[in-house]
């Protein structure tokens, strides 16, 4: 592997060049796709790579973050994985699978699991067409460079966002985010519920929990605090994945998403 | 057996755990008396303990622990680096590719071949996750027992003297290592692989749905 990638990944100033850098290094190593994924506490997606926009969306959409067997098998381990070892067996995991098929993500992967500060957590992932005896001899020849370009994408966007590294104290969960948000843009409880699809018992947990975080009195007060603190935005965005995802900005053009 | 568990999963296996913590504070404090801390169960647990470790463990048939050793990726915090850092050559040892090996520990009257096995299941990290080496921390006797069991890593720096000595060390991968630890724990390199599948999982095709 050519040290100037490494020279490159660390001196990438924005996530545009590392965008960039992740499209040549996908290019340089012939696969399907690369991708870095950096989850927060919360549940925040962040990252760049070579998926298509669409299959992104769907990722976000469908909540696969909770059920993919890739991020379960790395989350708190430090040890990459190759995907056959996987357990692929559940009815939500199938679905993952068919629907990655769908988009042409790859049957093969190696994923690489990154310990960072504060609980940060970020994936490193491969995938790619070929058959078990290519992939195989891929991932042996390839798996020390990958491992440490993995680790240059996390140093790299460490720096890069360092005001992103996650606080544990004023984080809110996706469900506590949503639920403060269709608060904020004025919706009754009961109509919340309803959006949400879970009852109100369940919402007033949620809402309560939001409130012991922020520290509020009351439920408007916590709702005021979310806003100044630019934990929630109305206006459409809740708490979806934000970042430089490809095609983000063009997926939010045509929903008309500010 | 040899057992690959993190530590957020001992819990599942308690026997395994509190006779491996209990082996410890046997060895690191009573056998060797370093300056470790027993908690009310008298167990030897410290702060490393408490960042969700990699444990290699020797399973004995009646489900207790034989001997055991912790993996920490150096690219976070080790042991290595915040106690030890003055015995390995001036910069702290922090690459993705090598991880930190720490609490090498055998229960007492344990058979000289456990050892030789956690070396074999060092070996299968290193061999499956593409590491270059590991890092160790280790006291005076085990210097020994690495050469006796054929794995003898490149000492980086010494402190102490005697019983007290701790040295800090490299291994690298070799094959040829993995062969002479392999025959010197009596165990075959493929039931070596067999239990690491258990542990990590086999190879099976994921997206043929």
């Amino acid at each position: 592997m050519p040290e100037e990638f490494l020279v490159r990944l660390e001196q990438a100033q924005a996530f545009e060049d590392l965008q960039s850098l992740i499209l040549e290094l996908r290019d340089y190593y012939g696969v399907s796709h690369m991708v870095y994924h950096w989850v927060s506490a919360n549940g925040e997606q962040y990252g760049c790579g070579t998926y298509p926009p669409d299959w992104v969306q769907t990722y976000i959409d469908k909540d696969y973050l909770r059920i993919d067997p890739v991020v379960i098998g790395c989350y708190q381990r430090f040890h990459p994985v190759d995907w056959r070892r996987l357990d692929w067996s559940s009815k939500a995991s199938r679905a993952l699978a068919a629907d990655a098929a769908r988009f042409e993500i790859g049957s093969q992967g190696y994923s690489i699991p990154i310990r960072g500060p504060n609980g940060q957590f970020a994936l490193f992932t491969v995938s790619d067409h070929r058959d078990d005896l290519e992939w195989d001899e891929f991932t042996r020849e390839n798996q020390r460079n990958l491992i440490l370009i993995a680790h240059y994408f996390n140093n790299s966007a460490l720096m890069i966002e360092r005001g992103r590294t996650p606080t544990a104290a004023k984080s809110l969960s996706p469900r506590e985010t949503d639920a403060l948000t269709f608060l904020a843009m004025g919706y009754g409880r009961g109509q919340v519920a309803e959006m949400l699809e879970i009852s109100e018992h369940t919402l007033r947990a949620y809402i309560e929990s939001a409130r012991l975080k922020l520290g509020a009195n009351n439920t408007t007060h916590a709702v005021a605090r979310a806003l100044a603190e630019g934990l929630i935005i109305t206006g459409g965005a809740t708490n979806g994945a934000v970042g430089n995802w490809p095609g983000r900005y063009e997926l939010q053009g045509k929903q008309g998403v500010a | 057996m040899l057992r690959y568990i993190y530590g957020s999963d001992l819990p599942r296996f308690p026997n395994l755990a509190e006779t491996m913590f209990l082996d410890r504070a046997d060895q690191f404090k009573h056998r060797l008396g370093w300056e470790v801390e027993l908690d009310d169960r008298g167990w030897e647990r410290d702060e490393y303990d408490a960042l969700n470790p990699l444990y290699v463990i020797w399973e004995n048939v009646d489900g207790t622990h034989g001997g055991s050793m912790r993996f920490l990726p150096s690219v976070g915090r080790t042991m290595v680096n915040e106690h030890f850092g003055n015995l390995t050559g001036g910069s702290p040892i922090c690459d993705p590719r090598i991880w930190e090996c720490t609490r090498f520990c055998l229960s007492r009257g344990a058979e000289s071949r456990i050892a030789a096995a956690l070396m074999l299941g060092g070996g299968e990290l290193m061999r499956n996750f593409g590491l270059s080496h590991f890092a160790g921390v280790f006291d005076a006797r085990m210097v020994r027992i690495y050469r006796m069991i054929g794995s003898s890593p490149t000492i980086l720096g010494e402190s102490g003297t005697g019983r007290e000595k701790v040295s800090v060390g490299l291994w690298a991968y070799s094959p040829e290592a993995r062969l002479r630890v392999s025959k010197s724990a009596g165990i075959s390199m493929a039931l070596s692989e067999r239990w690491f599948e258990r542990a990590f999982g086999a190879l099976q095709l994921p997206l043929s749905a």
